[in-house]
Parts: C-alpha cells; sequence; structure tokens
C-alpha cells in the first residue's frame, strides 16, 4: 500500500520569534512562500535561527509561556499548531527521538495521537518501515538500534502520519559516513514517493544539494539574505557561507602546513592488544601497533567495531582484557602501563578528549573547568592564570569564562574540552571523533591546533570517520574492520 | 536486569494485564496493612507462597529480586523487637531497649507481615511490561494519556543512564580526579547526568509534540488492553486469599487493627 | 505584499504569565526527573539500614534522620516545574521506579510516594504556586517529612512506643527540611546555571537574577 500525501504550502510575512527571558529577538523579518512539493535547503550563520523557524513550522515552539510571535506565519493557510500531523519534524540527536521499546510502537505512535483507527494504525507502520528501508520485526526493541537506523525510524514513525511538509534539522550530524547516506536516502524515496514538501537544515550541503530545488539563506541579522535555485545561491553565497563554517562544496577548509619533524623516538606501544569494554573481548584479533613522538595515528571501522574501547584502553582508562599497552617512552617513573597509573599520573602523559564533551565537564564555570587539571597537580596559582590565559586566547574562549560549560554552543564545548586536555602538557594526546558534526570554521581551527601540537612533538590518536580529517592531519591509519580483522596502513600525505 | 525488559515466559502470570496485578497486589497490601498481627500475615504468607510455585517465576531469580525484602523484613522485626509495646514479662533491658513477650510478638507479626505484602508485589511487578502498563492504566483505569505515556517516555531514558554514568566514570579519571573523594565525585556525576537527563528529555517532549502528542483531539490505541477472565481469577485468588487470612485471625482472635493501638 | 501585524512600538522585557495546565515539556521532564530520584531511591533503599543502623541504636527513632533522602521528589519537582501537582507527580512516579526496580514495600512504596509528595504539595498551594524561595522549599519539606513519619508509624510501627514515635517524627521534619528542602533547592539552582531548565520559569528567573 502507498502511502498518499499532497505537498503542504508555507507562507510567512514579516514573522519573528523572540524566546520568553531573553530581549533579542531569534528570528525577524521573516517573509518567505514555499509552494507544495518544492525541497529547500535552509542555511545561514549559527544563531541566525534557521532551528526556531522549522520548530515553529512544526507547531512546537510553545505559546505564551516559551515565548511571543510577531507577524504571521502559516502552514497550508492555518496556524502550525492545529495541523500538527500535518508536518514531520525530525532532530538531531538520534537517542531523544526513540519514544516507545519497541519499534512498532514507536512508529505508531504518531498515529495514535492523531486518532487513526487501529487496523489503519499498522498497515500504515509496515508501508512507513518499508519506505525508510528498515526491515526489523515489530518488536525489535528500540534501544538495540544503531544511531541511522534510529532515524529512520523516527523517520518512519513521522511518515506514518502521511504528513505534507517534511522537516529535517541536521538529520545527520550525529551520524557516520555510513548512517549518513542511510538517512539521505531514505528521505529521497520517501520524498519521491509522497511529493511532500521538504524544508532541511544541515551544514554540509554535498549531503542534500543533488536533492534539494532550492536554497534560502537566513541572515544572523533578521530576514532572507538570498533565496533562489542551489546554483546562484551557492555561486554568490558560497564564500560567505564558508566563511561562517558552512561546509559548502568549492569552498573547503583550509589545510594546515606541517612542518618536518624532529625526535622520532617511540611513545606507545601494544602487544597483541585484545580490548574489551567488560571481561568479554569485543574485538577479537589482538592488536599490535607502535606510536611515534609527533606523528599521528588514525583509528577508523564501522559502527561497532571497537574504536571507542581501543581509544579509551589505550589512554589507560580501560583494561585491557588480555595483552598489554605499554608506554615506556612516557612513564617518567610511573610504571610501563597506562591502566596502571594513578588519575593524576595520567594528566601529564596522555589526555583524553571525549566524543561527547559533555561527559568531561566537572566545574561550573569556563575558568574553572581549565584550571581543574593543573589544580589537581598542585600547579602554584600564578602558574595556573598563566595557562588558564594563554589556552582561553589559543582557543577563543576568552570571552567565556565566566560562562557555565553546559551553557556553550557545540562548537565551543568541543574547543572547551580540547582546551582541558591541553592545559596539564601532556605528550600524547587521544582523542573520539574530534569533528564530529562541526562546522567547517571549527574543523579548520581544530585542525591547525592539533598540526601545530604534532609539530610540537606530541603525538596524537584520533578515532575517526572523517576522511579530510586523516588526509590532513594523519600519518598511520588503524582500520578496525569489524570485529575481527584490524589492517594498518600509512597514509599518503596529500597536502 | 533493567526496568524495560521484564522477564519473559510463557506462564500465565505473563499474559496477565498488568493493571490486574496492580489490582491484586493493592488488595493484598491494604487488607494486610490494617492489621499487625502473625496470624493473618502468616495464613497471607503460606497461601502466597504456594502461588508463586505455579507463577513459575523460578527460585533462583525469586530469590535475587526479594532479597532486600528478606533482609529489610528481619531489621523491621528487630527494630520492633527492641523498642516495641512493652507488654507481657520483660526479658531484657537496657536503656531505651526492652526485649519483651510483647514486642516479641509484635516482632514475629511485623517481620512476617512485610513478607506477605511485599512478596506478591515483586512477584507481580516482575512481570509487567512499562508500555503495557501505560496502555492498561490510560485504557483500563482511565489516567489522563498524556500523563502516563509522558511518564513512560520519560521512564525509557533509564537506558541511557547506564552508558552515560560509564562515561562520566571514565571521564573523570582522564581528568586526573578520581584518586581521592569518591563521595563528592559520586554526588558531582549525579548532578552531571541529571543535566544531560533534563536535556534529553527535553528533546524528547518535542520529538513528542512534533507527532501530535498532547493534542486536544481523542486518541487512538494501537494496542488494545483488555481483561480477560484469568485477569478475574487472580483478582479473586487476591481477594480469596486476603479474606482468609483476616477471618482466620479474627476467628482465632488475634486480629489487631493498627487503628486501636494508640 | 507584506501584511503585517502591527509590531509593538516599544519591546519590553515581557515575563510570560504563569498558567497551570502542563505543557508535554513539563510531563516529560518531571518524568525524567522523577526516574533519576528513583533511581537514587532504589539506591538508597540497598544501603539506607546501614547508615541508618547507627543512629538508631543511639537513639530509636533517630534513624530518621536520613530518610530525608526519599523526600526529595517531592519538593524538586515542585520547585522544577512549577504547576499543580507536580510535586505529588514527581514523588508518585519517583516512588513507581524504586517499587519497579524490586523496593522492599511494594505497593505501599507508591502509597508512601503518594502522602510525601502531599505533604510538600499542601505548601507549595498554600503559597498559591508563587513563592519559590528556600524558606517555602524548607517548608515543603519539613510537611513531606512530617507526612512520612506519620504514615510510618500508623502502617508500618503501629506497636511502637510514642517517645520512639515523637523522636522519629521529629528526626523525619527535620530530616526533610534539610535534606530535601534546602538540599533541593541549592540543586535546582544548580541546575537552572547550566541551562537545562531554559524552557521553565525555574530556569528563566535565574537567568533575570544572575
Amino acid at each position: 500500500m502507498s502511502i498518499d500525501a499532497v505537498g503542504a504550502r508555507i507562507d510567512a510575512r514579516a514573522w519573528g520569534w523572540r524566546h520568553a527571558g531573553r530581549s533579542g529577538w531569534a528570528l525577524s523579518g521573516i517573509d518567505l512562500a514555499i509552494a507544495p512539493g518544492e525541497r529547500v535547503l535552509l542555511l545561514g550563520a549559527s544563531g541566525a535561527g534557521k532551528s526556531t523557524l522549522l520548530h515553529a513550522l512544526a507547531g512546537v515552539l510553545g505559546g505564551d509561556d516559551d515565548g511571543e510571535a510577531h507577524g504571521q506565519l502559516l502552514v497550508d493557510g492555518q496556524l502550525p499548531e492545529l495541523v500538527r500531523g500535518r508536518v514531520g519534524l525530525l532532530l538531531q540527536d538520534p537517542d531523544a527521538q526513540v519514544i516507545l521499546a519497541r519499534v512498532g510502537d514507536d512508529v505508531a505512535f504518531g498515529c495514535e495521537n492523531l486518532g487513526v483507527p487501529r487496523d489503519e494504525i499498522w498497515r500504515r507502520v509496515d508501508a512507513a518501515l518499508t519506505a525508510v528501508g528498515l526491515a526489523l520485526p515489530l518488536n525489535h526493541p528500540t534501544s538495540a538500534l544503531s544511531g541511522g537506523q534510529k532515524q529512520r525510524l523516527a523517520l518512519a514513525g513521522i511518515l506514518a502520519m502521511q504528513p505534507g511538509l517534511l522537516l529535517l534539522d541536521e538529520p545527520t550530524a550525529n551520524l557516520d559516513a555510513h548512517g549518513v547516506e542511510e538517512v539521505r536516502a531514505a528521505v529521497e524515496a520517501v520524498v519521491a514517493e509522497t511529493g511532500a514538501t521538504l524544508v532541511v537544515i544541515e551544514h554540509r550541503v554535498s549531503i542534500w544539494r543533488e536533492l534539494v530545488d532550492r536554497v534560502i539563506v537566513l541572515s544572523a541579522s533578521g530576514g532572507v539574505l538570498a533565496d533562489g535555485t542551489p546554483d546562484r545561491v551557492l555561486a554568490e553565497q558560497g564564500e560567505s557561507l564558508a566563511a561562517v563554517g558552512v561546509w559548502v562544496p568549492g569552498f573547503p577548509p583550509a589545510r594546515p602546513v606541517r612542518a618536518p619533524r624532529r625526535d622520532a623516538s617511540v611513545v606507545l606501544t601494544t602487544e597483541a592488544l585484545v580490548i574489551g569494554r567488560t571481561a568479554r573481548a569485543s574485538h577479537d584479533e589482538p592488536i599490535t601497533l607502535e606510536l611515534e613522538r609527533g606523528r599521528a595515528l588514525a583509528i577508523t571501522g564501522p559502527n561497532g567495531s571497537g574504536k571507542s574501547t581501543l581509544a579509551l584502553t589505550l589512554g589507560g582508562l580501560l583494561p585491557p582484557v588480555t595483552g598489554t599497552v605499554s608506554a615506556a617512552g612516557l612513564a617518567n617513573g610511573a610504571g610501563e602501563e597506562p591502566i596502571s597509573w594513578k588519575s593524576r599520573e595520567l594528566l601529564t602523559r596522555i589526555g583524553t578528549v571525549f566524543q561527547d564533551p559533555e561527559h568531561q565537564f566537572v566545574a561550573a564555570t569556563v575558568r574553572d573547568e581549565l584550571a581543574v587539571g593543573p589544580r589537581a597537580l598542585g600547579l602554584p596559582e600564578h602558574e595556573i592564570e598563566t595557562r588558564i590565559a594563554h589556552l582561553a586566547a589559543r582557543l577563543r574562549l576568552n570571552t567565556l569564562l565566566s560562562a557555565n560549560p553546559f551553557t556553550l554552543s557545540g562548537g565551543e564545548k568541543r574547543r572547551l574540552s580540547v582546551a582541558t586536555v591541553l592545559a596539564t602538557r601532556p605528550p600524547l594526546v587521544i582523542l573520539d571523533e574530534p569533528t564530529f558534526g562541526q562546522d567547517s570554521r571549527t574543523w579548520q581551527e581544530l585542525v591547525a591546533l592539533l598540526a601545530e601540537l604534532l609539530d610540537d612533538g606530541t603525538s596524537i590518536v584520533a578515532v575517526t570517520h572523517d576522511r579530510e580529517f586523516i588526509a590532513a592531519l594523519a600519518d598511520q591509519e588503524l582500520r578496525l574492520v569489524g570485529p575481527t580483522r584490524a589492517r594498518h596502513d600509512d597514509v599518503e600525505a596529500t597536502r | 536486569m533493567s526496568v524495560l525488559t521484564p522477564v519473559k515466559g510463557s506462564q500465565a502470570v505473563y499474559r496477565l494485564n498488568p493493571v490486574s496485578k496492580l489490582a491484586a497486589s493493592a488488595i493484598i497490601s491494604v487488607t494486610l496493612v490494617l492489621s499487625i498481627d502473625w496470624v493473618s500475615a502468616g495464613v497471607a504468607l503460606a497461601l502466597q507462597i504456594v502461588l508463586f510455585f505455579w507463577a513459575g517465576l523460578g527460585l533462583r531469580p525469586f530469590f535475587r529480586r526479594t532479597m532486600p525484602i528478606w533482609i529489610a523484613a528481619v531489621l523491621g522485626g528487630c527494630t520492633i523487637l527492641l523498642y516495641g509495646r512493652v507488654s507481657g514479662e520483660t526479658y531484657f533491658q537496657f536503656l531505651f531497649i526492652q526485649i519483651s513477650d510483647g514486642s516479641i510478638e509484635l516482632a514475629i507479626a511485623t517481620t512476617l507481615r512485610m513478607l506477605a505484602i511485599a512478596l506478591p508485589a515483586v512477584v507481580l511487578f516482575v512481570t509487567i511490561d512499562p508500555t503495557d502498563l501505560a496502555d492498561g492504566l490510560a485504557q483500563i483505569v482511565r489516567l489522563p494519556a498524556r500523563f502516563v505515556l509522558g511518564a513512560l517516555a520519560g521512564l525509557r531514558l533509564i537506558g541511557l543512564f547506564a552508558e552515560d554514568w560509564r562515561s562520566l566514570e571514565l571521564a573523570r579519571r582522564a581528568r586526573g580526579i578520581a584518586d581521592r573523594g569518591r563521595l563528592r565525585r559520586f554526588w558531582g556525576q549525579a548532578f552531571a547526568l541529571l543535566v544531560l537527563s533534563i536535556r534529553r528529555g527535553a528533546k524528547l517532549a518535542t520529538a513528542m509534540e512534533a507527532r501530535g502528542f498532547g493534542a486536544p483531539n481523542q486518541r487512538a490505541w494501537a494496542r488494545e488492553s483488555r481483561l480477560r477472565s484469568a485477569d478475574g481469577v487472580l483478582v479473586a485468588l487476591a481477594i480469596a486469599i486476603s479474606t482468609t487470612a483476616v477471618t482466620v485471625s479474627v476467628l482465632t482472635g488475634n486480629w489487631n487493627f493498627i487503628a486501636a493501638q494508640s | 505584499m507584506a501584511t503585517a501585524i502591527e509590531v509593538p512600538a516599544v519591546e519590553q522585557h515581557r515575563t510570560p504569565k504563569p498558567t497551570s495546565r502542563w505543557r508535554v515539556i513539563d510531563i516529560v521532564v518531571a518524568s525524567v526527573i522523577a526516574v533519576a530520584v528513583g533511581l537514587v531511591y532504589f539506591s538508597w533503599n540497598l544501603i539506607y539500614s546501614p547508615a541508618s543502623a547507627p543512629l538508631q541504636a543511639a537513639l530509636p527513632g533517630l534513624q530518621a534522620l536520613v530518610y530525608g533522602v526519599w523526600l526529595i521528589g517531592g519538593v524538586l519537582g515542585g520547585l522544577i516545574i512549577r504547576k499543580p501537582g507536580a510535586a505529588v507527580y514527581v514523588s508518585l512516579v519517583a516512588a513507581t521506579v524504586s517499587a519497579l526496580l524490586g523496593s522492599q514495600w511494594g505497593l505501599l512504596t507508591l502509597e508512601s510516594g503518594l502522602v510525601q509528595g502531599l505533604g510538600a504539595e499542601l505548601i507549595f498551594l498554600a503559597f498559591r504556586y508563587s513563592n519559590w524561595r528556600p524558606i517555602v522549599a524548607v517548608l515543603a519539606g519539613a510537611a513531606s517529612g512530617l507526612a512520612l513519619g506519620i504514615n510510618d508509624l500508623v502502617l508500618w510501627f503501629p506497636g511502637a512506643t510514642p517517645v520512639f514515635g515523637v523522636i522519629y517524627t521529629t528526626s523525619a521534619i527535620v530530616s526533610g527540611a534539610v535534606i530535601a528542602g534546602l538540599g533541593s533547592w541549592f540543586l535546582v539552582r544548580g541546575l537552572a546555571a547550566t541551562g537545562a531548565l531554559s524552557r521553565f520559569a525555574s530556569g528563566r528567573q535565574a537567568e533575570v537574577d544572575a
């Protein structure tokens, strides 16, 4: 049974929104008309209010409790709050969109809310799951799905409501390359079949370039900056968009120039290392590797192959199941294996930057956050002050020193988590997906910083699926090919 | 063990409607709590033990799940033994402690009572699937759907708590503060977990609203929650156990209404 | 072709009027908080006996000094959500979570949760759901403690002496006031500082004050 929906129309006239408790308008003076069936890519600098616009179109911004609006924003000539079933909104975080414990129930949720009769619900559930390519039994637990699968599940749930307007708010930002492709293909299939109107926000333009027929750019100071065909808008605005962090094809971020290496001593080796989160091994084949000073090792592989586990094991945070991790070159009197080091000893030897920066935050202000490491080492106050000032300047955090770390933007949090690790100057830095979901500006800064560290003699281990990152920085690549094999490669320098 | 993955099986107890399990547990709890005497509690407990074998939970998981109850029941009994109302002959006295005939009897009654009330509750609750419970509460008991489903969705986030907690632990080791101050670190981690969870909850709420949740129209139900004859049997059994226990207790003159304890 | 509605000439920093209807985000976040608190209850259930035993040995009834942990749910819920019924709801759901995880008391845990939540709720109601200062939190915690004391004495310790009863209830009240009342108030302030409560009045107040 196919899914029918006629595309929805969007009309906006001088529309604006202000969140409650803030003095500035998130959006103002928006004039738009989107015809049924159009496919639109929405771009703009961070803070331009793109997400707010999408939430408004979905009718989930809230009422008087949450803020005030002026102007007019209509979907199919009606207020968005009144036509919620007509509009589907897909958000960025796969985990925060799973509502029920079983696949079938989750997809049926939207239909239940709309009052669809029971038989019809289950028919739609089947059709929706097929349309997004999720061939799973209806009682499959939703907690056992990958990121890409969860996003497709959410998409199926939206699809079952048979919406005329599909809104996607950075749907692939938290996914690896495989997941991105899955979601893109699913959206393409859905839009082709239903003829629904599509509005996408994404800062990687290349993902949606072929699918959309219109690009709208919002200005950070209010109003619409540009509106037209992808070719025209990207040609006109491409450079300024790239400058604010959008990944525009044709305007890639700059790659750093590397200096020649001086010291080639070994810092880290593993011997027949078998890793695992618990006592059971998650990766069967023993891993043997060697890392030298000033070199960068990239760990790659598909989801679930144990990349993060390996990074945490190398960092002395998880014990090896069998085999050893040996950091004799870093030991400085502390014993050979990082896992045996005390927490404070790790600070000056190996620094680990987690995939989710929020897991690392322990203080109430950015300044205190930067001071945690040096304080734990017992450094004198003036030394701590110097280090904080230096890092804040280097990583553009000086205006944020008294802010609460949780209130920072995504890019700022990433910079802060890297800065806290660098505060204690470890000779080996391990990063777990450092460029995940980052805009191009932050990417560029991060890569430049890491290149500087490498030139200074710091070694780097990075778990990543970002091929550009690997090409810019990595000297070696360790590919975890599924849970059974590992392959070493020397990365060709393409600079 | 996770509250989201209930014990599964094919025995009858797994097919019962969660609402009837709640009702059965409520009936037993309310009647037994009205009196503190060892006869009513003992009779109820004996009858329940027979039923537990019928429920087929299995001896080892049963004891694993109910161990805290056994411990607490014994401790509760000890409290009463030492500090309970004095009557009859006194056997031991020290400061506030006074062990007497009366307190011994009350202690035994307290222990048996705790067991008789708590054990069936655990057996029944352990087999409840949260989604089915939500369906039952909303469709049969007619609690407001917004609250029941909102609570269910929030409950799901438990699963992510464990992963986040592990990451938070490892991160503290990496930040150099894991050597000392375990208690302080625990509360810091708990706070961070709360922050992450509230944020995720807010996003989840937006996602649910985007799927039409909370709208004023009448909601449909994809899974029907129905009461079957087996549910009636369960409730009848609960009533039977309760009335038998109370009757035996009253007839043997042991009934000890708690409100009369002034 | 814009036919815009008139934008107000003077842009004021308008604080929205509080409504008593629960939004979806109120329900979900209240549930999340309740789940987290329920987990704390569950862990506390497992370890409270050794923690309270020395208190009990010193003075019977004094073990209630550590029972304030079980009263956090109601006060915290009220302070964060700030809507009628929040204290009862969070307290009840937290108790349900700890019951589902296998606490000792089964259904009566829910009853305790309800009664204790009501204690806090009545205080918030008395202040007409518009005063959220520390003193109100302390009173709400104390009221929960009183409810816990009475509830436990009637249902679980009907055979105890009046002295025990007085000590138990007083300890519970103090514990509720300090741990649940003051503790929750500081916790909410900390949460608001992280921006996690930005869609709640409790979060925005902190922004305005800061």
